[in-house]
């Protein structure tokens, strides 16, 4: 009863999502159009007599042409010839904050979901503070520091802060994750005359698998999308650079190369949002438990 | 037996159980303090020091209160924080309104919600610097889809560059911001709105309460602990933002988009002088602090008001 709409209220509802959508989808809308469109045709202006304005057939024509192919996803290989090898390095270098972080990220989330101890509260406060920085700030002392340790220019120099800055996250997902496997499993396992390691091992682990995918897919995710800051300033290596950066290279000294640089773009995008799609409805539950309950 | 359990119950603070739960946590610590505590104070130290490129080799000078004398006297850096706080209120505004009405949306007995609802997160998961891409060609003055529809519309008289001008770029850095934002306050709005109690719904509606009143007297307050938080949360990283403005107008144009991060970028990275960069990335953290301790205290004042008078009712 109290869910049923009146007509009038329903289509105000499905409009009203409908411009949602249009804002969140027009940019990726776009984005494809024009990497249908030959160059020639993006730069293309409908010759205006003055005090003529543009009509709507000309409007529309931003979107159409007879001409679209797919011409541009077989150029931009030969435009960019590392292509490849940027996506290589986004996807590598996400893969590798991924694994590292889960590393630090499991055990200590294991700690905060399990035990109360001496600075528990303290101490996680402290590791959720750390988002309250942003890589820029630290910027300047990273640099020196990579510098030091002779890391610039290596793919460890878009590791490292990657690493960092996503543990604080990383804990606190899994954190609520591993909250909800009951205690009895690690009671029995511990009557048995098992140890604390044995038990994370051989009894928690098994158990926080789909959490554990869950938060490694939100800190993958997390990883290709921050790249850019990183491999702005700590890389100039071109064979180490991720995509984002790598993707400027479409911006010549002449004119930009908009088509191909969109096709690179959304094939670019292409790993983060396969992985979404499968994995999405697990990544939302998992990321938005921490707002339901109080 | 029931003794032993007790024991292992988590409830207990034995030494030893503070003794493994600390080596569980010390690797991810160590991190933390190699790549986060330790730069913070390196930063804080080099803001005293005129430290830059032809420094590094022999070492800086402490030069006191310098590097913070001339920022804070200087006649832009009021500006530039100015318009950082602007750039903040405005985008997560906007953000926390369309994610309340998206949410609300998505709440709603709509069909395909699933579909939807996925519709809704690309801007979130995709790289925000490809996401910009899309928007820089948007905006593109003679091609982008954004100046000819302005164009066709009857809005602009001709071709219109929105990142050219200083008051159209701000906005439209503004507006890109938002887009990346929104989809997760919407995400977290959702998830909390249906985590209210079906219950207080369906009381209000048989007492006759409309759509509008049980929005406004139930699901506001209920979702109010995640919409404190999200604002919080919301405002540090547009504080922060640096991708956005950076892959749109690197700051410009003539300054109009240099919030202070990018600020701090430009001065450090770009000019080499690390000293004076530190300086801006100390008050950027200073600031952040101040504030949030503010907003904070402020709004858990407000709200446990809010919830006291809740409960009155």
């Amino acid at each position: 009863m109290m869910d049923k709409y009146s007509r009038l209220h329903k289509i105000g509802i499905y409009v009203s999502i409908a411009l949602f959508l249009l804002f969140m989808l027009l940019p990726f809308v776009e984005m494809f159009v024009a990497s249908l469109r030959p160059i020639t045709h993006l730069f293309s202006r409908p010759p205006l007599e003055v005090g003529e304005t543009l009509s709507f057939m000309d409007f529309m024509s931003r979107f159409w042409s007879d001409k679209m192919s797919f011409q541009a996803y077989r150029d931009m290989w030969v435009t960019v010839p590392q292509l490849p090898r940027y996506i290589f390095n986004s996807v590598f270098l996400a893969t590798a904050v991924t694994g590292i972080s889960l590393c630090f990220v499991i055990p200590a989330a294991y700690a905060y979901a399990r035990f109360n101890f001496r600075g528990k509260s303290l101490s996680l406060t402290l590791f959720l503070a750390v988002n309250m920085f942003s890589g820029a700030v630290l910027l300047i002392p990273l640099y020196k520091l990579l510098r030091s340790y002779g890391l610039l220019n290596t793919y460890w120099a878009m590791i490292i802060p990657g690493v960092a800055f996503l543990i604080p996250t990383g804990i606190w997902l899994l954190k609520s994750f591993l909250e909800k496997i009951p205690y009895e499993l690690e009671e029995a396992a511990f009557v048995d005359g098992a140890s604390r390691l044995y038990t994370l091992r051989k009894v928690i682990l098994p158990l926080a698998v789909p959490g554990i995918v869950v938060v490694g897919v939100a800190i993958f995710i997390g990883a290709y999308a921050q790249q850019f800051l990183f491999a702005l300033t700590f890389n100039q290596n071109r064979d180490y650079m991720p995509l984002p950066a790598g993707i400027f290279e479409f911006i010549g000294y002449q004119s930009v190369l908009w088509n191909e640089m969109m096709a690179a773009s959304l094939v670019g995008i292409l790993p983060v949002l396969l992985i979404f799609l499968f994995m999405q409805k697990h990544l939302i539950a998992g990321l938005t438990s921490g707002a339901v309950k109080e | 037996m029931k003794q032993f359990i007790q024991k292992f119950k988590p409830k207990t603070k034995s030494q030893t159980t503070t003794l493994f739960a600390w080596a569980l946590i010390t690797p991810a610590a160590l991190v933390m303090f190699w790549i986060v505590v330790w730069p913070l104070y390196e930063t804080f130290r080099l803001s005293f020091t005129n430290s830059n490129l032809g420094t590094l080799m022999s070492g800086a000078d402490y030069i006191g209160w310098e590097n913070y004398e001339k920022l804070l006297g200087g006649r832009k850096f009021p500006e530039i924080v100015t318009r950082t706080f602007y750039w903040m209120f405005l985008s997560v505004g906007l953000k926390m309104i369309l994610g309340l009405i998206g949410a609300a949306l998505l709440a709603s007995n709509i069909r395909a919600r699933g579909v939807i609802r996925a519709l809704v997160m690309p801007p979130w998961i995709v790289p925000i610097a490809i996401g910009c891409f899309g928007w820089l060609w948007m905006y593109n003055g003679h091609f982008g889809i954004l100046s000819n529809f302005a164009e066709m519309a009857g809005i602009t008289d001709g071709p219109f560059s929105f990142l050219a001008y200083r008051q159209s770029a701000f906005y439209s850095a503004v507006v890109t911001d938002v887009w990346i934002g929104t989809p997760m306050v919407t995400l977290f709005f959702l998830a909390a709105m249906q985590g209210v109690p079906k219950d207080l719904y369906e009381a209000a509606y048989v007492d006759g309460a409309s759509r509008w009143y049980r929005f406004r007297r139930i699901t506001l307050p209920q979702i109010m602990p995640t919409i404190v938080s999200m604002a919080l949360l919301s405002a540090i990283w547009t504080f922060n933002s640096f991708e956005i403005i950076w892959i749109l107008t690197e700051g410009g144009p003539r300054g109009a988009t240099t919030t202070l991060i990018i600020d701090t970028f430009k001065t450090a990275i770009f000019s080499y002088k690390f000293g004076a960069g530190a300086t801006r990335a100390v008050l950027v953290v200073l600031i952040l602090g101040v504030f949030s301790v503010i907003y904070l205290s402020v709004l858990g004042r407000i709200s446990k008001k809010y919830s006291y008078s809740r409960v009155q009712k």
